[in-house]
């Protein structure tokens, strides 16, 4: 079996297949190891499909205004599988007057940063979304924010990468890098395969750190749990991606007409972090449907069908890494996408093809930096 | 083991067949013909179909067709549907409304 490629990538979720295709298309050979049985066995299945820009940190948002404006649009005609992309607009809700104060912040930061979002009040929040609680006294209205299925973009990436000759080893777990005369070079895994390659990109989610520590370098990242769940179909209601100002909850609509709410019970950071540990606590769903009833009490009598869970994997200021390593030089690293790295998942596979075949990048990424940590002590 | 899970493994061409248009996921109306185009796709796990199709995704939760599309599949990737993993089931057992479902005893007020 052949053991070498130019690329190889470590992780088949979404930033790891869309690195495959498009470094598959720009006519790289790339080989990707998954831990898992199966494909996208991480966040990027797991998540609440939120594409925002909106809440997004100033070094995020140009790739992530990218991604929304130049490869969202055409994603589904491209990979060749229904992604169910919405651009519906984004309304993070407020009850409160103190919410109200969180998301006049939040709009100011993003509207300096060039981006569309506005106040908005309870009548223009009813005028855009009928549906929602009569309690909701204002709104941040971001209308170029929407939501796209997460399985199906998570598989449609590695689908088409496959289709263009990129390999992917599934059950294939990653356990140490190893340099050669300074630069990188081997990949070994748990079944004791050594592959080599003259890149590797690492988008292994919080694992990375452990692997990115056998060749010197640390990640200062930490795991936080969040539970989804679903509801049976619903006549159509609307298009639009929900947030809220205090963060307990978001949601939206899919094409099957079912909703799927993210949420959380508070109780979390208490959660021990344990990646394998996949399992629902008893109190997340309760907490869940409590939360999405305040804003859209009509749901009351929508019947839950699923729940599940997922980690995150928290930088310490919540911005990703996306960044090589100078003191390994042909190591990517693509990780610590801190909860929002599914909408972001294409423009950062793209950002890592062009560092691989040394394009101009779409956006400066020298604040993405692994090394940007610093102790202020 | 390692080169069955090689996704470029080659499992043929697809070839139509007749009974492609039958329903073997009712709940979310998915034929074989889907779940057999899809392995040609890449999709090599039962995880994988059901978030590439929907199968299994809908009231039942999969009791009725998991073991039907075991076995296309199987016949579809030339292995043994020993070798395939059913999907994890998920809570809660029965759909149940939000509104019961909130009344946990947590923020009671
Ligand atoms: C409940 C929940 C809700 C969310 N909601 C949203 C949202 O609405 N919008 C949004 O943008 N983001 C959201 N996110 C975050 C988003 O899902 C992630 O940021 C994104 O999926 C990260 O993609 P990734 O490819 O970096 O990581 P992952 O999808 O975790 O992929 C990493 C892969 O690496 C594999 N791996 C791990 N260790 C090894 C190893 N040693 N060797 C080989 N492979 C390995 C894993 O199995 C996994 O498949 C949410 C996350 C959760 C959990």
């Amino acid at each position: 079996m052949k053991t070498t490629a130019d690329v190889i990538i470590v992780g088949g979720g979404v930033v790891g297949n869309a690195a495959a295709y498009y470094l598959a298309k720009r006519g790289v050979e790339v080989l990707v190891l998954e831990a898992d049985d199966s494909i996208g066995h991480g966040g990027s299945s797991r998540n609440g499909g939120g594409v925002r820009q909106s809440g997004r940190d100033v070094r995020e948002l140009p790739y992530a205004m990218y991604g929304i404006k130049h490869l969202w649009p055409t994603l589904s005609e491209e990979l060749g599988v229904d992604v169910e992309y919405h651009q519906g607009g984004n309304l993070r809700l407020a009850l409160e007057e103190s919410h109200i104060d969180i998301l006049k912040g939040q709009a100011e930061r993003a509207t300096a940063l060039g981006l569309d979002v506005k106040l908005i009040d309870g009548k223009e929040v009813h005028e855009i979304n009928p549906y929602l609680s009569d309690a909701i006294i204002g709104a941040t209205w971001c209308p170029t924010d929407g939501h796209a299925n997460p399985m199906k973009t998570t598989l449609a990436f590695y689908k088409r990468a496959r289709e263009l000759g990129a390999r992917f080893i599934s059950g294939e777990k990653v356990v140490e890098l190893r340099k050669f005369k300074g630069r990188i070079r081997s990949v070994v895994t748990e079944s004791g395969t050594i592959y080599e390659g003259n890149t590797v990109i690492l988008a292994a989610g919080y694992e990375s750190r452990e692997i990115s520590k056998t060749v010197g370098i640390d990640i200062p990242m930490s795991l936080f749990y969040e539970t989804c769940l679903v509801t049976e179909a619903q006549p159509p209601m609307f298009d639009i991606m929900l947030g809220v100002a205090t963060a307990e909850i978001y949601g939206h609509q899919c094409d099957h007409g079912s909703f799927v709410f993210g949420s959380g019970t508070g109780l979390e950071p208490s959660k021990v972090p344990d990646s394998s540990d996949l399992r629902v606590p008893a109190l997340d769903v309760s907490a869940n449907c409590r939360c999405i009833m305040k804003y859209v009490p009509m749901l009351k009598d929508a019947k839950v069908v699923r729940s599940w869970g997922g980690w995150m994997d928290i930088t310490h200021d919540h911005v990703p890494v996306i960044s090589p390593v100078e003191e390994v030089p042909g190591l990517l690293l693509a990780c610590g996408m801190s909860g929002h790295g599914f909408g972001t998942g294409p423009a950062v596979g793209l950002l890592l093809s062009q560092m691989v075949v040394g394009e101009k990048p779409i956006c400066d990424i020298t604040p993405l930096r692994y090394d940007r940590f610093k102790s202020d002590r | 083991m390692i080169i069955s899970n090689d996704r470029l493994r080659d499992i043929g061409e697809f070839i139509p067949q007749p009974d492609d248009d039958i329903l073997i996921c009712r709940c979310e109306e998915i034929t074989k013909g889907e779940i057999r185009r899809a392995c040609h796709d890449g999709i090599f796990t039962m995880e994988e179909m059901r978030r590439y199709l929907r199968n299994g995704m809908g009231l039942c939760q999969g009791q009725t067709c998991s073991k039907l599309v075991k076995g296309i599949m199987a016949r579809e990737l030339k292995i043994s549907p020993l070798d395939l993993e059913p999907a994890t089931s998920r809570a809660p057992m029965r759909p149940i409304e939000m509104e019961i479902y909130a009344r946990d005893g947590g923020n009671v007020g």
